[in-house]
């Protein structure tokens, strides 16, 4: 899922300080998931956001409204009428719900309320962690099921550097060396001489570097509009 | 279409070039020594964090006529510094051959390439590919990372330009190869243990034709990783240069145990340390016996002395070892 990490109370209030009427708009989904950006994320924040205005005497109305996704035009649409009853939308979805709701309210104001950090995996209760730096052409096969790209400092694909040390990366302690993890995982597997083939430079235009990517599905254009699961 | 992307698109023209001549080794001095079956001698010179020339001239004078060739660190510790092509350059105007450090950290391939070549045009021969120090530690903790390739990547690439007249991205070397003799670093006391020679080995595979080390004291332990090294056949065609770091008191050498990745420091020598009051002293004998015990290992064809910020005491232990007379000698 999408990991996210709604931004500092002091700041969200400074984002919102010069609007009369603000909605605060949620995600069912991966944020909701992390507690970060859910119906009931949404629902504390706009409580606080009244709260606040109230105690400094400031004049503030505060609305609240979470969809399912705010990655799909279809649940954006759920949101025409309040957005239409406010100076600007706080949303607390991914940045992709954040942008999507500026596509869609072209002459609304569209703050952004959460951080977006990574894609990743609940650890524990209150505990996630990136797993995935989505490069366009994964390589588990070949390194044991544990991304070098997300998982090493240096996303070095030949790994380890210098610096792993009793199992950590040398950024800090509290955090796993990729490849440490690889060579562990390789051995596990009884397949350490998959760590003796060199994985040449990558061809990185599958990720960012090759520009705002995109995927087309021809097969499931020509079936038309089909309908948001 | 632009007018670059046009001309890509342009049909090549029918003439056959012919690549440029092989480049025929030895290519630099450190090359020849080990190729003749000479114990080489490296250091380490880290430039300045500003222009203070003069920082660079003195350590020159320091190392001159003490070590065959010496280390310039590439932004070590991700500190910005004077840079290593730019000080080895005048390494190289004054007589001092340098080992061209270049790490991956601040380069994409298309930089490490271009740098290569501009650095080879300057008279710069010994290249050292690294990972390099994360960005986090140094003076520039906010910079983004490059890590477009790895230090083992990086040998590849250079080994391609230098053996095939050939880039990364499949064009041609066009007029001359550069002729480098490639290096990398080895840490035989790293973790994840399983993987200390396959790592040396994807090395050599990689281009690599000499080594230097992370800092030696365990010399059991390094005994058996040349052993294992020599057992996969690696040490026909590398030559291992064993790092030595003169100790200054007990306190640096458990500070380092506990803090240095890589670096194994058994009991004895601690103690060793603990128990003269003179640490400098003590520290440069370890330094000493540690050569002349490394020069019995087969495959070790040099040593690699990292004396850091204290480039004085070089001369010191390369006389006591018995290696250099010195300057004019
Ligand atoms: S290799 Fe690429 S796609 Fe696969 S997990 Fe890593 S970053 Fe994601
Ligand atoms: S310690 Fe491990 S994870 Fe950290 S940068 Fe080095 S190889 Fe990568």
């Amino acid at each position: 899922m999408i990991v996210g990490e709604q931004k500092p109370f002091e700041q969200i209030v400074k984002l919102i300080e010069r609007y009369r009427r603000v909605l605060v708009a949620g995600c069912g989904t991966c944020v909701s998931v992390c507690f970060a950006g859910g119906e009931k994320e949404a629902g504390i924040l706009a409580s606080m956001l009244r709260l606040e205005a109230q105690k400094n005497g400031r004049p503030l109305e505060v609305l609240e409204q979470t969809v399912k996704r705010q990655c799909d035009m279809e649940f954006l649409e759920e949101m025409t009428t309040k957005v239409g009853q406010v100076d600007a939308v706080l949303s607390i979805a991914c940045g992709c719900g954040i942008q999507f709701m500026a596509e869609r309210f072209q002459d609304k104001i569209i703050l952004p309320g959460l951080n977006t950090k990574f894609i990743g995996v609940t650890l524990e209760q209150g505990e996630w962690a990136e797993r995935c730096a989505m490069c366009g052409d994964c390589i588990l096969d070949r390194t044991g099921g544990v991304c070098p790209v997300a998982r090493c400092a240096k996303r070095l694909h030949n790994g380890p550097c210098g610096g792993s040390s009793g199992g950590k990366c040398e950024v800090g302690k509290d955090r796993d060396c990729g490849w440490a993890l690889i060579v562990q995982r390789l051995q596990k597997l009884g397949e350490l001489e998959r760590y003796a083939e060199i994985i040449p430079p990558r061809n990185w235009t599958t990720s960012r570097d090759g520009g705002q990517r995109k995927v087309v599905r021809e097969d499931l254009k020509e079936q038309g509009r089909i309908e948001p699961r | 279409m632009t007018e670059a992307a046009a001309a890509k698109k342009a049909p090549k023209p029918a003439a056959e070039k012919t690549p440029p001549p092989p480049v025929v080794g030895p290519v630099s001095g450190l090359e020849k020594l080990i190729q003749s079956g000479g114990f080489a001698v490296t250091a380490e010179l880290g430039p300045p964090k500003g222009l203070d020339l003069e920082a660079i001239h003195k350590k020159v004078g320091i190392l001159k006529g003490w070590v065959d060739a010496a280390n310039v660190t590439d932004n070590q510790t991700a500190v910005v510094r004077v840079s290593s092509i730019a000080t080895a350059a005048i390494m190289v105007q004054q007589g001092l051959e340098p080992v061209m450090q270049m790490v991956a950290r601040d380069r994409n391939r298309i930089a490490i390439q271009s740098d290569m070549l501009g650095a080879t045009a300057l008279g710069i021969r010994n290249v050292l590919c690294l990972s390099g120090d994360h960005q986090t530690f140094g003076s520039e903790p906010g910079a983004a990372n490059v890590y477009d390739v790895d230090s083992i990547q990086m040998l590849g690439i250079l080994k391609g330009m230098r053996d095939d007249a050939k880039f990364a991205g499949g064009t041609d070397v066009e007029g001359g190869r550069p002729p480098l003799f490639l290096g990398a670093a080895w840490s035989p006391d790293a973790d994840p243990a399983e993987v200390r020679t396959l790592r040396l080995a994807k090395k050599v595979r990689a281009g690599a034709q000499f080594v230097q080390t992370q800092c030696i004291f365990d010399l059991a332990q390094f005994k058996l990783e040349m052993k294992k090294a020599g057992d996969m056949g690696l040490l026909d065609k590398l030559a291992v240069l064993p790092g030595i770091i003169p100790l200054k008191s007990a306190g640096m050498a458990k500070f380092m145990r506990k803090n240095v990745a890589g670096i194994s420091i058994p009991e004895d020598v601690v103690k060793r340390m603990e128990g003269n009051k003179d640490g400098k002293e003590e520290g440069t004998k370890i330094a000493v016996e540690t050569i002349q015990a490394v020069r019995e290992i087969p495959g070790v064809r040099g040593v690699h002395i990292m004396a850091i910020e204290w480039e004085s005491k070089v001369a010191d232990i390369v006389s006591r070892a018995g290696l250099k007379k010195g300057p004019g000698a």
